[in-house]
């Protein structure tokens, strides 16, 4: 597999993880409450730290001499490829609970995946040891969908109306583009097509514990994100998440 | 933080890595045991303190009362007998 192409694969799994815990991060001083807020800092202190390592490698790969630091914050929108799911805004808590969950079993699934279809030694060893991490977040998201969707009346239908909302994101998790197919092929890729089916059924064996109605698996399916074609959000968690090294180039702690 | 006067308060007791026995690390809110469990984990074993947790609602700890700490504890002030610092411990006895 070619560099680029390799870079470029590498890349897909650092920005899914990076811009969603930025996402999170912005909990950072506002969780509903004092235990559940740190709980949503951890959660995104994991995120970056694997995005940490993704990045790195992909630098590495690329052999251009960029670090995380030059990846992370020099690199414009369309450079960006994480699905569209990790950088919807946080909403209320349940929104937020939901888009965490979704993201959770799918990374979950596919660093499973990964590191047992992986040709790759260094993808295989991020994926083992980010695994551990993510088993904690999915069993944290999956507790509150528990919680909320099979608490009380208004928790239930802000729950499922979170659902219904973000559903249409989740399909792009699934889909393969022609450098998934290449990374295959070389046998340093996953096929995510193929975790559908144990997502779908994942979530809704936790759905039915919720009682939350599970959408259409068949509905209509936004996608872009892999492709560097982004909702209006990325701008701005860009512009916060880049403009101090920007302003600052090579500014040390 | 309104979930305050919803949750109940938890105690948490953190077994170390090192430790032979749970100590107290502090309290927590949860609306139930599980969610201390987890709670307890995000906020007391953040530095790799923990190696097992324990959770216990406040209100089932019964406490000594401030005013009989004379009754309770002064009596033992002039009895250093009862240290073990007069005997020599052979090495092969560990954690005392």
């Amino acid at each position: 597999m070619e560099r680029q192409e390799l870079f470029n694969y590498i890349i897909k799994w650092a920005d899914h993880s990076l811009i969603l815990g930025q996402r999170l991060g912005e909990w950072c001083g506002h969780g509903p409450a004092l235990e559940e807020d740190i709980a949503l800092t951890n959660i995104s202190l994991d995120l970056i730290g694997q995005a940490r390592s993704l990045l790195t490698y992909a630098g590495e790969v690329e052999g251009k001499g960029r670090d995380e630091d030059q990846l992370a914050f020099f690199r414009d929108v369309r450079d960006f490829k994480n699905p569209l799911l990790a950088e919807l805004p946080n909403g209320h808590f349940g929104d937020t609970v939901v888009r965490q969950f979704f993201s959770d079993h799918f990374l979950f699934l596919a660093y499973e995946a990964m590191m047992e279809q992986s040709s790759d030694e260094q993808l295989k060893a991020i994926a083992a040891k980010s695994i551990k991490e993510v088993a904690y977040h999915r069993k944290h998201s999956s507790d509150w969908i528990v919680r909320l969707g099979d608490g009380t009346e208004e928790s239930q239908a802000k729950i499922q109306q979170s659902v219904d909302d973000i559903w249409e994101f989740t399909g792009e998790l699934f889909t393969m583009d022609d450098n998934d197919r290449l990374a295959l092929e070389a046998g340093v890729g996953i096929d995510v097509s193929l975790l559908r089916d144990a997502w779908l059924k994942n979530v809704q064996t936790v759905f039915e514990a919720a009682t939350i109605n599970m959408p259409d698996a068949e509905a209509w399916m936004q996608q872009g994100g892999k492709q560097g074609l982004h909702t209006e959000y990325l701008g701005y968690i860009l512009a916060e998440m880049q403009h101090i090294p920007r302003a600052y180039p090579n500014a040390q702690w | 933080m309104s979930s305050k006067k919803d949750w109940p308060l938890w105690e948490v007791f953190i077994r170390s890595r090192q430790g032979m026995s749970h100590k107290h690390a502090g309290s927590l809110h949860a609306a139930d045991a599980e969610m201390a469990i987890t709670n307890a984990r995000d906020v007391y074993t953040r530095r790799q303190e923990g190696a097992s947790i324990w959770v216990v609602p406040s209100d089932q700890i019964t406490a000594s009362t401030p005013e009989d700490k004379e009754m309770m504890f002064d009596p033992a002030n002039d009895k250093i007998y009862r240290h073990p610092t007069f005997y020599n411990l052979p090495d092969e006895l560990e954690h005392m």
